[in-house]
Parts: structure tokens; C-alpha cells; sequence
């Protein structure tokens, strides 16, 4: 194919002027992108109410064809769950029955668990959902993770709040629109969550790494010993989320940081909750003791256990 | 007896078609829209793919300054920093452009070229704009531009049939 030849389109002035000012265009363009552009790194979230609007549009058709490709691809599994029924069904009673006194201890572990906090007067947290939606859509063509969330402000979702899929954390809400959210993923790299390890309530921070994995990394500066399979939750430290909701498995060993597995497997994501956001109990209120220094602040988080 | 096709079809009317690139190239950037929740960042570019196919097959069916307009569409569905889109697609232009005045006949594998330059061109920038320098994510760049530059040639063909029906 021969090259055009625009640049030098004759002796017609009107169309000399015409490519010129295509160019003058085309470098406009490309400037006010560039301002644009410095505008969104400074305040990512500035140009939130065109991308809602857009959402707004594109999140029924990816619901939409969501339910159409779930019920579709649906029907093999359906299916198949016919096959050694009754198998199962021998399985599942056999293991009620094996958890029947597991269930027994639970609740009485439960009945003295409300008696003890009652006598300590300790807030409840407040487990309250706010909203259950679908995660729609998410950024498959950018480095960065982000999901659209098919439920917004007029289902009361705010920015900030928390959102927990059925395995564990998936992040939390960056914008909202009328109808649709925009989630941070816990895998994105700029995201960060205070978390601490289960086996001993390490305190932590899951900062995500881009590639489907988060970095688990150590607070304090002494060796933390991170080991494969060390289980994460978030701390509740800070606010925003809430603790003991399920973070990630670390995969290898690391002294002060590791790569971990988020539980809230992305390429799977289905109903999620959105939550309230999360605002440590406030420490009760100390006399003051004179000559003292005074207290750092009434809302101080409370030390990991 | 169906009615039989005509043999010379009259050619689209002028607005329908100078929207039609535009309508293609919008398109290919809704499709970020499937319901995926993707792990990593692998699903081609497809709205700078049918730009550049456009561009580099029927040079004057998108004006010299649309890509910025595109571009900006493109950040708004995409997740990217707005303005990344409208700078690096305008850039990947002029880098057409300049490559172009330089060769003189093309065949298919120097267009080939000339796009995976320019899809490299962009989608590297966009990796740098949008992601900080301390994340993991040059593995899944890598394959997303090998992708691309790979699956290039059927965009351009599927743009060619398109081209064609729009252009008898």
C-alpha cells in the first residue's frame, strides 16, 4: 500500500489550511490529554461523575449478559449435581450427625460469649450490610484492578465502605454513582489493608501487587517470620474494615515480607456484600490524672490482642 | 424468490460514513464490559487495535485529531487515568504517521510492525502512568502486548471487511 499523501494535498489553499488544521488539532488534543491526565494522578477520583454516567449504561448490559452466560453455562452443573445424589445424600447426613456435638459446643461457646460481653459493656460491632450486588465488570485492559459494582448511592453505597465476597475481602468502594460503584480491588497496587495473623495477631499490612497477589508486609521493624500457609485477617486497626474478615494465605516464607493469596478468588467474583464502614470502638473515657501528659487521642485504636 | 443483491450498491451516506469508524473504534473499547473479574491485565486493547487498523488501512476515515476524543472515551470505560488514552493514542498517531513518511510501499508485515510498535508504545506508557514503578505487573504487560500484537491482524481484517462494505 502506497503512502497517502495528505501533507501536500495541491494547490487548493482551503485544503492546505484544512491539514494544517488537523494538526493544530490533533497537538491540542494531545495537550489537553496531557493536562488532563496530570489533573487524574493528582486527584484520582476527580472524574468520577463522567465514568458513573458511563457505568451507568454499560452495568445492566454486563448484568445482563452475566445472567445470561451464568444460566447458560449453569445447566451442565445442574445436570451433573443429579449424578450420586443419593451418595451424597448418605455423605452430608453422616456428617451432621459427626458435627451435631461441634454444634452443641459452638452454641454454648455463643451463649457465654454474649453473657461475658454483656458484663463488659463492650460495643457490638456493627455487622450490618448495607447492600448485596453483583461485581459486573472490571478493568481487563488496564494495569490497575478495579471492579463495577452494579448497586450506588441510592442503594446506600458510599465511598469508603467495605466490600466482602463470600470468601473473604475484595475491597472497597472508590466511587460511587447513582446505580454503580467503582470498587479498589484488594489485588490493586495501590491498595493497602491492616491486617494481622491469626496464629498470633501479627500485625501486618496487605498491600496489593498487580498480579492477582497482595504482599504481606511487616509493621514493626523486628522479624516477623512470615511462613507459608500463615492465615491473614483484616485488624480493624484504622477504621474502614471491620475486623476478622478474611484476607489471604501467605504462599512462601519471608522474614519481613511475603506474597500471600487473596481468599476472594477475582476472576470469580459473584455476590458481594458492601458493608458499613468500620469506626474503632472509642477507649473509655480516663480521669485525668493530674500532672499527666495528656491523652493522645479519645479515638485511639485499640491494641491487637 | 429473495429479492436478489444489487450489483452496484449505492455508498453509505457521508455522516454514516464518517461515524462509522468512530462507532467501531467505540466498540472495541466497550468491550472492557464483559463480565469478567479479571485476575491480570490481559484482554487486549481492543478500541486502539481497530484505531490503528483504521489507520493503517484507510488513512482518512478518522480525522488526524479524533484520537484524542476516542482516547478519552476509551480512559473513561477503561479504568486508565483520564488523559492517558487521549495523549498516548495521539502520540501513537504522529508515531504512525512518522513511520509511514518513511517507507515508501507497505506490505502487511510492515503495517504489522508499524501497529506493534505502536500498540507496545501505548500500552507500555499506560503501564507507567496508571501503576506504580513498585508493582508486579511487566509479566502480565508482556503477554497482554504479545497478545495484541498477535491478535492485530484479525482486528485489521474484520476493519477491512468493514472498510470495504462502508467505502462501495
Amino acid at each position: 500500500m502506497a503512502p497517502p499523501r495528505d501533507r501536500r494535498p495541491g494547490f487548493s489553499r482551503r485544503a492546505q489550511y484544512g491539514v494544517f488544521f488537523g494538526y493544530i488539532l490533533a497537538i491540542a488534543g494531545g495537550v489537553v490529554g496531557a493536562v488532563l491526565l496530570a489533573l487524574s494522578l493528582l486527584n484520582p477520583t476527580g472524574f468520577s461523575v463522567a465514568r458513573a454516567a458511563v457505568a451507568e449504561v454499560t452495568a445492566p448490559v454486563s448484568s445482563a449478559v452475566a445472567v445470561v452466560v451464568d444460566s447458560v453455562s449453569g445447566i451442565p452443573d445442574a445436570i451433573a449435581s443429579w449424578w450420586d445424589v443419593h451418595g451424597k445424600n448418605a455423605e452430608l447426613t453422616a456428617q451432621a450427625a459427626r458435627a451435631r456435638p461441634a454444634l452443641v459446643a459452638g452454641h454454648l461457646a455463643q451463649l457465654e460469649n454474649a453473657r461475658l460481653r454483656r458484663l463488659l459493656a463492650v460495643r457490638d460491632l456493627d455487622p450490618a450490610v448495607v447492600v448485596t450486588a453483583r461485581i459486573v465488570s472490571s478493568s481487563a485492559t488496564s494495569t490497575r484492578r478495579y471492579g463495577l459494582l452494579n448497586a450506588g448511592s441510592w442503594q446506600g453505597v458510599r465511598e469508603g465502605q467495605p466490600v466482602l465476597g463470600p470468601e473473604g475481602l475484595v475491597g472497597r468502594v472508590l466511587e460511587t454513582g447513582p446505580n454503580t460503584a467503582r470498587v479498589l480491588l484488594l489485588t490493586d497496587p495501590q491498595s493497602i489493608v491492616p491486617v494481622r495473623r491469626l496464629r498470633d495477631g501479627l500485625p501486618a499490612l496487605a498491600a496489593g501487587r498487580g498480579d492477582g497477589l497482595v504482599d504481606i508486609r511487616v509493621i514493626d521493624t523486628d522479624d516477623a517470620h512470615f511462613k507459608a500457609g500463615d492465615l491473614f485477617v483484616t485488624s480493624g486497626s484504622g477504621g474502614i474494615f471491620g475486623p476478622g474478615m478474611l484476607v489471604a494465605r501467605a504462599l512462601r516464607g519471608g522474614p519481613e515480607t511475603a506474597p500471600a493469596k487473596p481468599f476472594a478468588r477475582p476472576d470469580s467474583l459473584d455476590i458481594v456484600s458492601v458493608r458499613h464502614i468500620y469506626s474503632p470502638p472509642l477507649l473509655p473515657a480516663r480521669a485525668a490524672v493530674p500532672g499527666a501528659a495528656p491523652l493522645p487521642s479519645a479515638t485511639a485504636t485499640p491494641p491487637a490482642p | 424468490m429473495p429479492a436478489a443483491e444489487p450489483l452496484f450498491r449505492e455508498p453509505l451516506p457521508l455522516g454514516s460514513a464518517r461515524l462509522l469508524p468512530w462507532t467501531t473504534v467505540m466498540a472495541g473499547s466497550l468491550l472492557t464490559i464483559v463480565p469478567v473479574g479479571a485476575t491480570l491485565s490481559l484482554l487486549p486493547p481492543f478500541g486502539l487495535l481497530v484505531l490503528l487498523s483504521w489507520r493503517l488501512l484507510a488513512p482518512f476515515a478518522i480525522r488526524l485529531w479524533a484520537p484524542a476524543a476516542l482516547g478519552l472515551f476509551d480512559d473513561i470505560v477503561s479504568g486508565q487515568p483520564i488523559g492517558s488514552a487521549m495523549l498516548l493514542w495521539t502520540l501513537a498517531y504522529f508515531l504512525v504517521g512518522a513511520m509511514e513518511a518513511r517507507s515508501g510501499l507497505r506490505d502487511f508485515w510492515q503495517n504489522w510492525a508499524i501497529a506493534a510498535a505502536a500498540i507496545a508504545l501505548c500500552l507500555i506508557g499506560g503501564r507507567l502512568v496508571a501503576t506504580p514503578l513498585s508493582a508486579h505487573v511487566e509479566v502480565a504487560l508482556g503477554f497482554q502486548i504479545m497478545l495484541s500484537v498477535l491478535i492485530f491482524p484479525a482486528v485489521a481484517f474484520l476493519i477491512g471487511r468493514v472498510d470495504a462494505r462502508r467505502a462501495r
